[in-house]
């Protein structure tokens, strides 16, 4: 025993702290409106045809079933053996958006059903086509029914954006490894990283509330 | 494909100890991250206002926290408080703590959705509270909150490959270190997750059935 | 001599959730094999005054006696009440039995489970025993072939009957009855009141909550009639139906022949 505290070493870091959680939110947006393409083009596919709902079942079925982790190094690692080279931060953000979308097809598919078949209906019959009724009946509610599970969304992927330390990229874990290497501060680094992760999980939380708040409710 | 199925033979032993600690890692934690669970979604479903602020704190603090910051949390803090945990030690405590705050909230959400009247009708016929708990409402948590369970299961496992970054030798270190000596990349890494699917796809499609009853 | 005390005996109760009173003063008093149906238009506190009897609502003044006995707080003589520790309400409370509007089956229960699981666990009686008793129960409410049915499988009015049978099967001193064929389907509305009647029949002692008039007149020896917290004419039913003497009284028969 006989460990006490001392932040000074931590707080002397705070600074590549910071850039590292700054990398994180970053890639967790890129990844966020890259996933949310993905998850809305396979929630119409998969409700065009037979075929698209198969293919679209079978993304979602491979990618929610292997860890991010699994997908990151054979993006990094395996795929310069086919001749495709990305650097770190693209091979991370696409991992992560193909691991994103894959929850938000669901999302999006969720969303897609919660809208009442009347509400199409009406569009239909004052003379909207297939695709203005899409685009100005059911996406807006749609898009206000899954804003929740969008905000969750967001802060699974930016938690999940601490995984892009394994490929040495300086996010807010990486960083906090290597202080916790630098200056043995172990509990002082660890404490103060899973406060930083905590409190920038509840602000995002706490300010899509209210965007969402701001939103009507159907 | 002869060359990668003879490396995936002289491979063999690794890849099935890997796996085997992956599963035992996976089964401990949600073992004792269903005790954890249970025990606090309870409290945090029943007990009063002051009772649940601590099982509160602990489960959005574990809800805010990335898996892979409590895994490193857990390998480097116990050494130093004097502890000593193995590294696979250190990522099953890690793991069931991230289950257990995963469980109580869903074992909180399934016991929230019975209706008062099951615990009125318990009260009337003289039962207590704790029979009340055990006889008529785990029985029918138990039904909306198993599909959830084993998708905990999943999370777990894919979970448990991030113990690969503190030296834990499961599937996804031993195939790192297959691939270090035989440079194919692609169809381990292929192969490795592919075992990954299987093992989820299964619990996954447990779930399903589970669902739909 | 036992049988000039009555079994329940509810004196000045009084209730508020926050500032809003529902029970302002409520003294009542029943003997043993009489039926009373308590009859007023919702929000007058007959449902929550039925509640505070069987334990299931906390109460902020007075003293309801069963058999004998101050139930649900430690005795207050002048000092400050206290709720009994909840194994004691619990032992209390099985001596009522409760019969629900929304029947409250044990989903994950079979018909004789739902009524043999009070008899297991809080008379401690073993599964021969508990099941003999149980049968012998849902036979009474005509229900002996669907014992193994859950409640998914019955009609509401079934359903309602099982739990007639549960709360019987731990052979309570007194029987309370909330509404109980409010969420029914007019159809089966019969069957169960049919096998109410039965039971009163008996000797079984009841107090009812009850929008049935017709029903109430029948099977009641007093009828209560309660408005805002108060019960304002307490009589037979005969009394009640025909010489009506308060106004209000008056009135709200009125309005539920309509």
């Amino acid at each position: 025993m006989g460990y006490s505290l001392h932040f000074d070493a931590v707080w002397s870091n705070f600074d590549s702290l910071m850039s590292g959680l700054v990398i994180g939110l970053v890639m967790a947006l890129i990844s966020l409106i890259a996933g949310t393409v993905i998850g809305l083009l396979g929630a119409f596919i998969s409700r065009g045809s037979v075929a698209g709902r198969w293919l679209v079942g079978i993304y979602v079925m491979l990618i929610r079933n292997l860890p991010l982790l699994v997908i990151v190094l054979l993006l990094y690692f395996a795929l310069p053996q086919l001749g495709i080279r990305l650097d770190k931060y693209k091979s991370f953000i696409c991992a992560l958006s193909l691991y994103s979308g894959a929850y938000l097809i669901e999302v999006f598919r969720g969303g897609l059903s919660s809208v009442p078949v009347g509400q199409v209906e009406a569009a239909r019959a004052i003379g909207l086509t297939r695709i203005q009724t899409n685009l100005y009946v059911v996406m807006p509610i749609m898009f206000r029914n899954v804003l929740p599970s969008l905000s969750n969304t967001f802060i699974g992927i930016f938690k999940d954006s601490s995984i892009a330390a394994a490929i040495a990229i300086p996010e807010l874990t990486f960083e906090a490894r290597r202080i916790n290497t630098n200056t043995f501060r172990v509990v002082e680094t660890w404490l103060i990283v899973s406060s930083l992760y905590v409190v920038t999980c509840s602000v995002m939380s706490f300010i899509l509330q209210r965007i969402e708040r701001r939103f009507p409710k159907f | 494909m002869d060359a990668f199925l003879n490396q995936l033979w002289i491979a063999r032993w690794p890849l099935v100890d890997g796996l085997l600690t992956t599963l035992q890692i996976s089964l401990a934690a949600i073992v004792i991250g269903t005790i954890i669970g249970v025990l606090v979604g309870v409290q945090l479903t029943y007990g009063s206002f002051v009772s649940r602020i601590p099982f509160r704190l602990y489960v959005e603090i574990m809800r805010g926290t990335p898996v892979l910051v409590s895994v490193l949390a857990a390998f480097y803090i116990p050494s130093v408080m004097g502890l000593s945990l193995t590294a696979k030690m250190a990522g099953i405590l890690a793991l069931s703590f991230f289950a257990g705050a995963h469980i109580a909230e869903l074992t909180r959400g399934s016991l929230q959705s019975i209706p008062v009247g099951q615990i009125e009708a318990g009260r009337s016929i003289g039962l207590t509270f704790r029979q009340i708990v055990v006889n008529v409402l785990f029985p029918q948590a138990l039904r909306s909150a198993l599909p959830p369970w084993i998708n905990t299961g999943v999370e777990l496992i894919k979970g448990s490959s991030l113990l690969s970054l503190i030296g834990v030798a499961e599937l996804l270190l031993n195939t790192q270190e297959v691939i270090g000596r035989n440079f194919m990349a692609i169809q381990f890494y292929v192969f490795s997750g592919c075992i990954y699917l299987v093992i989820n796809i299964a619990l996954d499609q447990a779930a399903r059935t589970f669902d739909r009853r | 001599m036992r049988e000039t005390t009555a079994l329940l005996q509810i004196k000045n109760l009084r209730k508020h959730y926050g500032a809003v009173e529902v029970l302002k003063g409520v003294d009542l008093s029943l003997n043993k094999s009489e039926v009373v149906s308590i009859i007023g238009s919702s929000g007058s506190g007959k449902t929550t005054l039925l509640r505070c009897v069987n334990l299931l609502e906390e109460f902020q003044q007075g003293d309801i006696i069963l058999d004998g006995e101050i139930i649900g707080y430690q005795s207050a003589t002048g000092g400050e009440r206290h709720r009994l520790k909840d194994r004691e309400l619990s032992r209390q409370r099985s001596m009522t039995g409760m019969v629900f509007q929304s029947f409250n089956l044990f989903p994950h229960l079979d018909a004789a489970g739902n009524v043999m699981l009070g008899l297991r666990k809080v008379r401690g009686m073993g599964k021969a025993e508990a099941r003999e008793i149980a049968e012998k129960w849902l036979d009474r409410v005509g229900l002996l072939p669907r014992r193994d049915n859950f409640p998914s499988q019955l009609s509401g009015g079934q359903q309602q009957r099982v739990a007639i049978a549960r709360a019987l099967a731990m052979n309570p001193k007194l029987v309370l009855l909330d509404e109980i064929t409010s969420a029914l389907d007019p159809e089966l509305v019969q069957e169960v009141l049919m096998t109410v009647k039965s039971i009163a029949d008996d000797g079984a002692t009841l107090l009812l909550v009850t929008h049935e008039m017709r029903f109430a007149r029948d099977v009641s020896s007093r009828v209560v009639f309660m408005e805002q917290g108060r019960i304002v004419e307490d009589d037979t039913p005969e009394e009640i139906f025909n010489r009506p003497k308060n106004e209000r009284l008056a009135s709200f028969l009125k309005s539920t022949r309509n």
